[in-house]
This record gives structure tokens, sequence and C-alpha cells, in this order.
């Protein structure tokens, strides 16, 4: 028995009202499909269900699509940039106003620990909502419009697709600026984690949003499908894996849809030898463990240098005894649930790869839950850049960790990969900093930190991570009409 | 008689609330964050715009000494503001415009009063006096995208350029347009991180003390704002010349009485303020219209640009 | 001097013949450094845990344990220093079984005051020696307080390394002082074992951390059996940040030679929730061996009273107040 026990430190669930079931929003109310199904989603650290969604038909589909283009075509469209901006202004506000009623929300359906919902995920969507709500009517200024002076054109009706590893989150960097540039927008969320989109649906209500500028519609792959392949989509953006995302690039190939993509990642984390070593451990540990490693730009190999090695990782097992796997609504806790079954056996598929292929795995100690989907932190040395685990994406709390003897030894393992959506670099020395950032092929590269966001910093990755980039002045570019050719 | 008559003729509550004395306000200088009257125990008349205005109120005669105060909290409140994220500066001026919302009734009065404007008028320009500050607001994290950038020099050099706040700056705000022209003066200074002590219309400032009211209010730092009210050719000179202040704007020397810009600028080049020269042609000084919608050059006025450098290599 | 305890220990820890400032300053300039916003944002982290009910409970009653209560004015007089020890026997006159505190922490010409008002009790007798809080004298002047203290009856030292002498690079004077001054607590204390010592780094006048873990291992290295913050008398005193440098100085030192040193915050703790905070971080970062009066204090006056306050309302269920709580 430890001595200090740390007791249960629950965040109440009373605060957030889930309805038994949902039907999809579209033309500003919530409605019934007309041709869909129905599934559940549960909380995934109990496997308790917590409502019933829709899956959408293509009927559905069509009627979201031709709701976003009579809004597109009507108020929004006629809307000065001043007055699109103040309605976003006001989703922000009330998503700060809700925020612990969407953090519970987030967790309950997610099952990422209340802290990362409640300090990350929402401050970070309301942030997004602000910034974007400032852009709304300075456009003609974002270098966007080639020259003109003039505000540049929005494309029209844009189809997004979003993950389950942050929800709203995902929700705020694909509306806030679809918005902010005149667009109107049809959603989906991911089919295990509909319930804050749904939720902020009712913000839009709130708001006073004009009918059909924003469409929710629930559903999983075909639904997707359906709406990345309708012919009234202007533009489609997509979050989530390399796989589908290819999909999308050969699905719009022909047509004038233009696609931003955000895709998978497999990103060296670089320690040196001089790094300042204690925080370039919680940056590891941030890196690949913060939300239970459900994030694609996690820092998933750890390129050690070779002679700090056996000393970092001595310190990173050590340090992982400290973190606390359990139930996601207490506030203590560090590490929550695996997001679905079928995720959670992914995981330990490619963990049994690890150790098959050679590499010493290592778990931290901890009492997982009985029902629920858990992994513990998991940490495999002696990985090789030819290994299975140092190649494909987990996308759960497992870190591979190679070392390398030299500066250009490490950026050659890092880049060594289909992938290129973000690194880490360690080390107090400001020169190899910025050396290594040139050299690095990654679209976010983090400097003795690891895993920071902002709206006003542009994320996205190079090579098989996707292209397009979310965020800042240049996630504008995707939304509106450019010169010549695309 | 009838209950009505009675009603009348009686000193009853029904009679009485018919002949309610309004409590009237008072209107003193905004410094520090506080309200205080002026140091000289001045204070002037203020009536409303037209041949025969009516008596409105007496505003503080700020003297050269308020002045002095202005300028030291404004420095003092100055390294925090500008170290605060542009994100939370945002929020800030966001949250003043909320405030503004929630007073505009009693904006417009005020404007209607100050400058001669129909009802329909007054409120139409207290509409775009909040929408121009949001304006400003959303420009807090933005500035630095479209204003600073990497810069590609020939070496193996990392070389950035990056805006930064010029520190205090003094304002003489527009003589005719108290509200509107008040707020297009002031929101440009203080988003980027400067403070401000901003010298109101000498005959119509008080809806510029009502905005201190909002702003002593609102999340806005104390000395971030500082609002003088009195005789502009009095105390500008004093802003003009005072060797702490880092950056003037002189857009209320149009229509000033016994003012002369050109004086002011010559003074100000004792330590080489920036100096925002009022609108105009030659050395006239006209005020601008205020219902257009700015560009980047009242935000540019007030920044300086800071370039570093260094090495790239293992 | 370089024939004290600690510089044998040290010349042979470094791998040297002779102990010199160059070879201090390649040791300590060799340590990794720290990156400030990492270490803040580590801090901040830790700061999320929330500690309810039996757990607070438990850390209300260590904390007053860990507690060195602290008078260091100008102004004390005997009256203030018993009135000072009583309370630290018997912290709330209304509820015997508040447990009691760890020290007493005054100026050295009061420790025969308080040995006589503490006679009956465990409760340590912490002097402040060295030209506290300047540390601006010759050594000759701060070996004498120290001896005089300690032939008072001091059981603890909480002496002030020199600031300017560490941030000129003067390290070996450092070293040196502090060896000395550990050696007169192995040998001159009246308590039968050693007076335990306690070696005030001065953070706020450090400014860095790289600093702060520097100082903190030259201390350990000249033999502090505790690194302790601040003086109080300097702002900022102890920070949350701060204070997870010297735990991770005395994790790491005892992983290099098996010695446990000791960590005291001292100055700008005020409330119970600040106190958890730093529990929390020394259980996270140090280790539970840590969480000992032995290992770690609070130099504190105020805060006595916001955690019996706090005890209170663990109590009866309902807020307390100030009425409830003695002064003195």
């Amino acid at each position: 028995m430890a001595k200090f026990e740390y007791a249960p430190a629950p965040e109440s669930r009373a605060i957030v009202t889930i309805r038994p079931s949902y039907g999809l929003f579209i033309g500003g109310e919530f409605v019934q499909s007309t041709d869909g199904s129905r599934f559940k989603t549960i909380n995934p650290s109990s496997e308790e269900v917590l409502a019933e969604v829709t899956e959408a038909g293509e009927a559905d589909v069509d009627a979201a699509v031709r709701a976003a283009r009579k809004a597109f075509d009507g108020p929004w469209g006629r809307l000065l940039g001043a007055e699109r901006g103040k309605y976003l202004f006001r989703i922000a506000r009330i998503l700060a106003e809700r925020a612990r009623e969407f953090a519970v929300l987030e967790t309950l359906d997610n099952g990422k620990p209340i802290k990362e919902s409640r300090d990350v995920d929402i401050p970070l969507a309301a942030a997004h909502f602000f910034y974007h709500a400032g852009w709304a009517d300075k456009l003609e200024h974002a270098g966007l419009s080639g020259g003109s002076g003039q505000p540049p054109k929005p494309l029209g009706v844009v189809g997004q697709i979003i993950p389950w590893n942050f929800p709203l989150l995902m929700l705020s960097w694909k509306i806030a600026p679809a918005l902010a540039t005149g667009n109107t927008v049809v959603l989906k969320p991911a089919e295990t984690t509909p319930l804050s989109a749904l939720l902020f649906a009712e913000v839009c209500q709130q708001a006073d949003l004009p009918a059909g500028v924003v469409n929710i519609i629930t559903g999983a792959g075909e639904t997707g499908r359906h709406l990345i392949e309708h012919p009234g989509v202007d533009k489609v953006a997509f979050t989530g894996s390399t796989q589908v995302g290819k999909a999308i690039a050969r699905s719009i190939a022909g047509t004038r849809k233009r696609a931003t993509l955000e895709l998978g990642g497999k990103a060296a984390n670089i320690v040196f030898d001089d790094a300042p070593i204690d925080e370039a451990v919680e940056g590891i540990v941030n890196g690949i463990f913060f939300n239970q490693g459900h994030v694609c730009c996690a820092g998933s190999r750890l390129l050690v240098q070779e002679n700090v090695a056996a000393d970092v990782i001595m310190r990173l097992k050590r340090r992982l005894q400290t973190l606390r796997v359990g139930d996601p609504l207490d506030k203590n806790t560090d590490v929550g649930a695996i997001n679905s079954a079928a995720q959670l056996a992914r995981i330990r598929e490619l963990t049994q790869v690890g150790e098959s292929e050679g590499a010493t795995r290592w778990s931290a100690p901890c009492t997982l839950p009985e029902r629920g989907f858990w992994f513990a932190p998991t940490i495999f040395t002696e990985v090789s850049q030819s290994h299975r685990i140092a190649q494909e994406e987990i996308f759960g709390p497992v870190l591979s960790v190679l070392t390398f003897r030299t500066p250009q030894e490490a950026v050659a393992k890092a880049n060594n990969t289909p992938f290129g959506l973000s690194a880490g670099i360690w080390t107090e020395k400001g020169s190899r900093i910025l050396w290594m950032a040139d050299h690095l092929r990654a679209g976010v590269v983090w400097a003795n930190t690891f895993n920071r966001f902002d709206p006003t910093s542009p994320f996205g990755g190079y090579k098989e991570s996707g292209y397009g980039r979310e965020g800042g002045r240049h996630g504008l570019q995707a939304y509106v009409m450019t010169g010549a050719t695309r | 008689m009838s209950p009505a008559a009675t009603r009348r003729n009686s000193s009853e509550p029904n009679a009485a609330a018919d002949q309610r004395i309004e409590v009237r306000k008072t209107y003193k200088l905004y410094i520090g964050g506080a309200f205080p009257r002026s140091e000289s125990g001045r204070t002037y008349e203020v009536r409303a715009a037209g041949p025969a205005g009516r008596f409105l109120a007496n505003a503080a005669m700020g003297s050269r000494k308020d002045a002095r105060d202005a300028v030291v909290a404004a420095r003092g409140a100055f390294g925090k503001w500008a170290a605060t994220t542009a994100y939370n500066r945002g929020q800030v001026l966001y949250r003043v415009a909320e405030l503004m919302e929630g007073r505009r009734a009693q904006f417009a009065t005020e404007v209607a009063a100050a400058e001669g404007l129909t009802p329909a008028r007054a409120d139409r320009v207290v509409s775009q006096a909040i929408d121009r500050w949001v304006w400003y607001a959303g420009w807090s994290d933005k500035i630095a995208q479209i204003l600073g950038g990497l810069n590609p020099v020939a070496g193996p050099y990392f070389n950035i350029s990056a805006p930064e706040p010029t520190g205090v700056v003094a304002a003489l705000a527009p003589q005719h347009s108290s509200l509107l022209g008040l707020v297009s003066v002031l929101a440009p200074i203080i988003v980027s991180g400067n403070t401000a002590v901003v010298l109101t219309s000498q005959e119509r400032p008080l809806p510029a003390v009502t905005l201190s009211e909002v702003l002593a209010t609102s999340d806005i730092p104390a000395g971030v704002i500082n609002l003088i009210t009195g005789r502009t050719a009095e105390v500008a000179p004093w802003l003009a010349t005072h060797q702490d202040v880092n950056a003037i704007d002189l857009t209320g020397a149009a229509n000033a009485d016994n003012l002369s810009w050109a004086e002011l600028e010559r003074a100000s080049a004792e330590n080489l303020k920036r100096v925002l020269r009022p609108a105009g042609d030659g050395p006239g000084a006209v005020e601008p219209d205020w219902s257009r919608t700015p560009d980047l050059t009242r935000i540019k006025a007030y920044l300086e640009t800071k370039t570093v450098w260094h090495p790239k290599g293992h | 001097m370089s024939s004290t305890t600690a510089a044998v220990n040290a010349r042979e820890l470094l791998g040297v013949g002779a102990l010199t400032n160059a070879s201090l300053t390649r040791w300590l300039h060799g340590l990794p450094g720290v990156d400030h916003v990492g270490a803040d944002g580590r801090a901040a982290g830790l700061t999320t845990r929330s500690i309810k009910t039996t757990s607070k409970a438990w850390a209300i009653n260590t904390a007053i344990t860990m507690i060195d209560l602290t008078t260091l004015e100008g102004a004390d007089t005997e009256p203030k220093v018993r009135s000072l020890c009583a309370k630290a026997m018997a912290p709330d006159p209304g509820d015997p079984a508040t447990p009691q505190v760890a020290a007493v922490c005054i100026y050295a010409d009061m420790v025969p005051v308080a040995v006589d008002a503490l006679k009956s009790s465990n409760i340590h007798i912490a002097a402040v020696t060295s030209a506290f809080p300047s540390g601006r004298a010759t050594m000759a002047v701060k070996l004498t307080d120290t001896r005089d203290a300690l032939r008072a009856g001091a059981h603890e030292i909480d002496m002030v390394i020199d600031r300017g002498a560490f941030l000129s690079g003067r390290y070996l004077q450092v070293f040196n002082e502090i060896a000395a001054i550990k050696q007169a607590c192995a040998h001159e204390g009246t308590h039968g074992a050693a007076a335990h010592l306690k070696v005030i780094l001065e953070t706020g006048e450090l400014a860095t951390y790289d600093n702060v873990r520097r100082a903190s291992w030259l201390a350990m290295l000249a033999g502090a059996d505790f690194i302790k913050t601040s003086t109080g008398k300097v702002s900022p005193a102890a920070t949350l940040p701060v204070t997870l440098i010297m735990l991770e100085a005395v994790r790491d030192w005892r992983g290099l030679t098996g010695a446990q040193v000791g960590v005291k915050p001292a100055g700008g703790i005020r409330t119970t929730k600040d106190a958890m905070k730093y529990l929390v971080m020394v259980n996270e970062v140090a280790g539970e061996d840590w969480l000992d009066p032995a290992r770690f204090r609070f130099g504190a006056s105020g805060l006595l009273n916001d955690l019996l306050l706090q005890r209170q309302k663990l109590a009866t269920g309902h807020y307390s107040g100030a009425d409830y709580v003695t002064i003195d």
C-alpha cells in the first residue's frame, strides 16, 4: 500500500444529459433518417451503452448536402465576413461556457482522461473557433487572393470526415476555417465518438446559426463514402487513416473536388546526449502516452543517442511507474481506455508482432479494470529499423525505442518512413535544432517540447501523412478559391 | 373627485414616480484603473452639440500632472500587457465589445447629444463602434502572421522578423467622432500589446468616459488604457515632449483649438517618437471618415520589428 | 580546508587528485541542462492532481508534521519565541489529537529560549546561521554564528550559501564554506548525534533553473543533509518548479551515491492547497521515501493555520474561520 494513495476523485457525470437516441442534424434541426439505420455508441472504459445514434443512408447524405447548398446559396453566402465572424465568436463563447459539459461527454464517449478533455481538447476547440472568428472579415489580408485586395471566394459545400481520437477538437479544426471563409459544412464524426458533435449541433442552435450552415450526419464508412462521392460537395477534408485517405484521393480523381488529408504517422522523437534530460523524459511520455497514444503525430519512435540510451530508458521506465491508468472520469487518471475493441485488437496484434520480431517488451505495472478496453503503457527496446513495430502505426500506448550515433544517422532513420507528419528534437544546442529541423521531412517539428497545438500554428504532413495544413494563415488556403489551376 | 384626479393632485407614490429626479453621473478621469478627479481640481462645462447646446455635465479638466500620472500608469502596465499571449489579449478585447453591447443604449444617448445625431443615427454609430472594436480584437493573434516572417538569408542561418509593441502610446482622440473615432484610434494601439494614454475629444468627452467605465469593468488590466478629458491644446504638448512616451497619434489635432500638429511633431522628435500624422494633405489636418473599414496602418504604426539570427549546424 | 570529509569524498566522486575550482566547474557544468518551459510544464501538470477525502486528511496531517514553524524577524523577543514553541507543541487547542510540527526555525540567539520552551517535546530547534539571510560576512563570523547556535542546543542548522561567490563561479569557495559548517555540525552539537545541516540556496537570487540544479549538486557534494530553497526574505521564495528541480537532484544523488538528502521549500507557501501540490510533487518525482519529516520540510508560518482550518473542515463538515485558530 503506497504511503500517499490518492483517493478517488471522480468528475460528476450529472452535468451532461445524454439523450437515449439521436437523429441527424440537417437544415438546423434534428431529423429522422429516411434510409439509414441505427447503431449504438458505448463508453469504452466500461462498455456501457451511452446512446443510440443514426447511421445516415445515401438519401440522408443527399439531404444534408442539399441543405448546405441551400444555405450557401442563400443567407450564408450573402453575409458580410464581419457578421459570419460574429456567429463564430458566439460559438466560441458558448463552447467556453459549456466547457465542463463537453469535457465530461467527450471522456464518456472516447475514453480519454477527463484531465485531458478538460485541459486540452475543449479549450483548444473553443480557441480554434475564436481564432477563426477573427479571420472572417480579414481574409483580404491573409495573402490568399493573389494580390487583388479582395477577400477570396469560398468553395461552396464542404464534406468533412473526422476521427475518433479528438472528436470535438477535430470538429473545430474542420468547421471553424470552413465557416470563417464562407463555406457551409456537412460533417461526419467517427462512428465510435458521435456524441460531442451532436451536442455541438445544439451549440449551433443556441448561436442562432442559420439553418444548413452546419449539418452533422452520423455513420460509419459507408456514410463517409456517400459524402465523399456526392457530386454536390466542392471540397473534402479528411482526418483519419492513410489507407482511407488514399481511397479518398482515388475517389475524387478526375473531378474538380479539392481535398485536404491529414493521415497517419510514425514520428521520431529524437533525444541527443545533451538533451535537458528530465524534460526530455516528459516529452517522450507525453509524445506517446498522451491520449493513450491515439495521436496521428505521436512520438511513437524514440530515437535516442546510443551513449545515453541506457540512462534515458531507465528514467523512462521509472517515470512510467507514476502514470495512473484507470477510470477516465477520475481527475487523477493519466491514461484512459482504448477507444474500441477493434483498436485494442490491433494494438495487441502489433505488440505480439513486436515480440516475435525480437524486440524486448516492457510494460508499466498497473492494474487494468475488468470491463472496458485497456492496454498498459508499453515500451519495446532493441528495436531495429526493419521491424514492423518501427514502421507501422500502432495507434496505441506503445513506444518503439531505437538508437543512433550521429545527427546525420538520426535524420536518416527519422526520415526513413513513408510517413512524415511530425518529429521531435531534444538537445540544448540551438544550431543543431535548426539544422535538424531543416533536414527532417515532417510537417511539424517540435524542439524541446512535443504535442503542442495552437490555432495559429499550421498542422499537417509530408508524404503519406497527407497534404494540406490546418490552423494558422496557411490553413485558410484549403477553403478558398485560389488562382489558376486548383 | 375621480380617483384618477385624486392621484394626479396628491403626493402619493404614483405621482412621485412621474417626478422622479434622476441620479446624474459624475464624469472623471480614468487613470491606472481608477477614476480620479483632475489633480488640478478643475472642471469644465460640456454642452450638447449645436448652437444652444444644453448643459450635459462638468468634465474633469485634465492637467499636465494628470498626463504625467497616466504615463506612469501606462508604463507600469506595459510589461505585463505586452507579455500576455495574443490569444488572451484578443479575448480581453472581445469581452470589452460584449460589455459595450450591453451598454449600447447609454452610449447612443450620449453620442446623440454630443454629436447632434438622431437616435437612429446614433444607434448605427454605436453599432459601428462595437463592430470596429470586434474587428480589432480579432487581429491580436494574426498580426505576427501577416507582418512577421522568415527571411531567406544567403547563409546557414535561421532568420526571423517579428513585430513587437513599441511601448506607451499617446493619442489625441478625434474631436468630432466621440465614440466611433475614439475606438478606431484606441483599439489598434492596445491590440498588439502597447498601452495607451488618450486625450479625449475636448468638446465631446462624455462617451469616452462611459467607455472608461466599460473598460474598468472588463478584464483590461489597470493602466493599459488611460483616458484624460480636458483641453487638447493644454495637455497635448506635455505628451508630445514626454520622454517616456514611445509614440504619438496626432489624429485629434484636426479641428482642435489653438493646436499645431507640426509643433507637436517637432516636439516629439526629441526622443524620436513614432508619429502618426493626422489625416489630410499638406499642413492641413482633417478628421477621416470613420465609417470605412480600416486597413493595418494604425496597427503597424506602433510596432517595432525585431529580427533574430541563429546558425543552423549540427 | 580541503581536508574536510566532504573534500575527500568529493575528490573520489569527481575522480580527481585535487579538488579545484576548475574540476568542480567541469563537473557542475556537465550536469544536464533544465528546459525552463518544460520544467514549468511538469510542475504545472502535477498541480492538477485532485486530493480528496482520506488522502486529503493524510496529506494535511503529514504536512503539519513537516512544518518548520518559523519566526525570523528583527523584532523577535523571548515571549514571541515562547509563543511559537507553544503553538508548535499544540497547534490546535480545540483538538489535542492534532500532530505536532517537526521543528521551530529561529535566529541563533533565540535558541536558549526555545530549548527551555520545548524541553518536554521532541520538536527540533533549527537555527539560521552563517550571516542569514545575506550570507555577506567573513567565514570566521559565519562559523562563530554556527557554533554559538550548536552550543546553545540547536538540533539543526539552516545555513545560507554565498550567492555572490556562486554567481561569479567561485564554486570551490562555496563548497569549502558548506563543508566547514558541516564539520562544525558534526562535532560541536550538544545532542549526541550530529546536528543536521540544511543549505539554503536562495533560489530567487540564483535566477535560472540551471543554477538551481548546479547549486543543489554542489551543496550535496559538500555534505548538505537538506537542501532548502529560500530564506523567505527575497522574492520569489519557494516555487513549485524550483522545488521540482531540487527533488530531481536529490533523487539522482541517491542514484549516484546511495545517500538520501532532504528538501525544504521555504517562503510563500501559505495554503493547504499549496502544501498538497508540494506533497504530490515529492511523491511523484523523488518518491515516497521522501514523504517523511526526516526528508521533507516546509519552511512556513501562516501555512499551519490554513492546514488547521482545513483539518477542522474535514472533521466537522463545514467551513471554519479565523477565530477558530490562534494567531500565535
